[in-house]
């Protein structure tokens, strides 16, 4: 930031009164935000707080710590935890490197043509709505979908996915590297175009070989968008595609699909729970910051590289 | 001064270096052959040609599996023979579902939400970008902090809910369009845009006698068509596809969206009832209605998507340039 002479002197009268044309630009955005964003940060307090629907938004009198005892003493809680916890690792572990191997791939690639179609078809399942998503899952892990008529060929039998507990993690990763390998590698492209090629004529001159330069040239290269979006993939860890799971869990597969976000949700607006739900909301919320932040932090330190 | 001129001699070089491999694809062919690609080389490039050509049939499998079943008759598809291409070609639903009104003023609906909240997300997001792109602006930093704290920490489902019902908003439109209005996201590749812009353009027009109002409308606007249709396509394609807002907030069937006729009937809500099925065979109507109303919903998206893509791209591109 250039410290401009003008930008100096004067306190917020001065600022005012030069500036009071922007200032006026900030006022409908900031009510947005402390209405529809801080607002419901506060109203967390019904977490402590008896709730009555239809009466004040912050809740009527104090209970303290009984709704967060009260989900810390609940399997069901805790069966969702460990769901989300499982599903959390699962998607880093399967969808967050996916991305980082296709655009190397697609770098390899020789022909733009081929490159470019490539990417045009496989950022598409990033721009269709959640319920389509939903939809094409639930349709092709149906009895008589594709999965199924795969199956039913190899092996003679078919499965029902969609119901069957064992099956709603591989269902639900599987889909979820469908939707996000494509998309995912945009930023790692963008980044390998902006490698400096003459590290590339260095390393060839040093004799190493095309796995090499990969190795010692392109990874270190991309390393800051590998982290930065490691960092802010743990920071939705949390809240593992809720929308997703809402449209294509049921009943029958809760052992494996229920995550925290559609417990709270069924506990909070299914049965009217809502102090109870906050809390858990909250607790939800806080791990989350609390993850991101402590990301952040270790990879300032080991890595140098921070979102802030 | 000797350090800067052989730094800009460097970039020319490379400038020059990475011209040549760009425009002469078949000289680095010949460069390459000279040093013999090793046949390792040569196998890897076939088989990671091959390797994303099966990507790519794998990721548009589902969306021509849905397409052959819409155009199927049921048998076939509860006899588990339709994949790639229609089996019993029929056209019946297609009729139906476009004969229902419910399916048409749910539509209507989509088109109306998506202009409401894209004209409002930019009216904000545009006014809340310029003015925090401005670096001697003060209290800029705490209006930054402001919108950025929000995209690690939210209240959550219950608070906004409880929120937005004594609000009165259910069953509005403002339900809908209010609660996501800024993406906190596009604010900042708003503000970063605004921040790259020449400052001599807008002192030159402060200099004319332009306010900060004319400046923006008359100077900068005109200058941000790119960033702005961009932002617009954002928009529009996320207000498009939404459906939790309406599904939360939305009880009578007149005011929702198509994403929520379509994610009624996955859920069995809508049957295929009200389409004169029978129940025997409700099932694989239903995989059929199903595979209509998708392609019906689906072919707006498709049609803006080559410009969407593009933009998207330059869009993130932009994003993704630190500050």
């Amino acid at each position: 930031m250039t410290g401009k002479p003008r930008n100096k002197p004067g306190g917020w009268k001065l600022a005012i009164k030069r500036d009071w044309r922007l200032y006026t630009l900030i006022l409908l955005p900031l009510a947005y935000f402390a209405v529809f964003r801080y607002l419901p940060m506060v109203g967390n307090v019904i977490a402590f707080r008896q709730f009555q629907p239809g009466g004040n938004i912050f809740g009527e009198k104090w209970v303290g710590l009984k709704y967060v005892t009260l989900f810390i003493n609940d399997p069901s809680f805790w069966q969702a935890f460990q769901n989300t916890v499982i599903l959390g690792v699962l998607t880093l572990l399967f969808c967050f490197p996916m991305p980082i191997i296709f655009a190397l791939l697609l770098n390899e690639l020789r022909s733009q043509k081929f490159k470019k179609l490539i990417q045009t078809v496989t950022y598409l399942p990033h721009f269709m709505s959640v319920v389509i998503i939903a939809g094409m899952i639930l349709q092709n892990f149906s009895m008589t979908g594709t999965v199924n008529q795969i199956g039913h060929t190899l092996f003679g039998t078919t499965v029902n996915f969609t119901q069957e507990a064992a099956w709603f993690r591989p269902m639900y990763i599987s889909s979820e590297v469908w939707q996000t390998m494509g998309w995912g590698a945009i930023l790692y492209l963008a980044a390998l175009t902006r490698v400096d090629e003459s590290l590339y004529e260095a390393a060839r001159i040093d004799g190493a070989n095309r796995w090499q330069q990969t190795w010692h040239v392109t990874l270190p290269a991309i390393r800051p968008t590998i982290i930065t979006l490691l960092i802010l993939n743990i920071g939705t860890f949390m809240a593992v595609g809720f929308e997703k799971i809402l449209l294509i869990y049921n009943p029958l597969n809760y052992a494996t699909s229920d995550v925290i976000s559609t417990y709270l949700y069924r506990v909070g607006l299914e049965s009217s729970n809502f102090s109870y739900a906050a809390a858990i909301g909250m607790f939800e919320s806080v791990i989350g910051l609390t993850l991101i932040l402590s990301a952040n932090a270790i990879s300032r330190r080991l890595a140098g590289t921070s979102l802030w | 001064m000797k350090g800067a001129a052989v730094k800009a001699a460097t970039m020319k070089e490379s400038v020059l270096d990475r011209a040549g491999r760009r425009n002469g694809a078949k000289e680095t062919g010949v460069l390459i052959k000279d040093m013999k690609v090793s046949r390792g080389m040569r196998v890897f490039r076939v088989a990671n040609l091959a390797f994303l050509l099966v990507v790519v049939f794998l990721t548009l499998y589902p969306f021509l599996n849905i397409l052959a079943q819409s155009f199927s008759s049921e048998g076939f598809i509860n006899a588990g023979q339709v994949n790639l291409f229609p089996m019993g070609f029929n056209i019946e639903t297609y009729k139906l579902i476009l004969a229902d009104s419910t399916f048409w003023r749910n539509y209507g609906n989509t088109v109306l939400y998506t202009v409401v909240a894209t004209a409002i997300s930019m009216v904000l997001t545009t006014s809340f970008a310029y003015a925090i792109a401005k670096k001697d602006l003060k209290g800029r930093s705490v209006f930054i902090g402001i919108a950025v704290f929000t995209m690690f920490f939210n209240g959550g489902l219950i608070p906004n809910y409880v929120l937005i019902s004594s609000l009165g908003l259910r069953d509005t439109l403002w339900a809908v369009v209010l609660p996501n209005a800024i993406s906190v996201f596009n604010l900042l590749i708003m503000k970063s845009f605004f921040e790259n812009m020449p400052r001599e353009l807008e002192e030159a027009a402060a200099i004319d006698g332009l306010t900060q109002y004319g400046v923006l409308f008359k100077v900068v606007l005109p200058l941000s068509k790119a960033i702005v249709a961009t932002m617009v396509l954002f928009y529009a394609v996320a207000n498009w596809n939404s459906w939790f807002q309406a599904f939360l907030y939305l009880d009578k069937p007149e005011l929702f969206p198509v994403t929520i006729y379509l994610r009624n009937m996955i859920a069995g809500v809508t049957t295929a009832g009200s389409a004169g099925g029978t129940t025997e065979n409700m099932g694989q109507i239903a995989a059929n209605i199903q595979s209509v109303t998708i392609v019906l919903t689906v072919i707006p998206i498709l049609c803006v998507y080559p410009f969407v893509q593009k933009y998207f791209f330059s869009g993130v591109m932009l994003g993704s340039v630190k500050e």
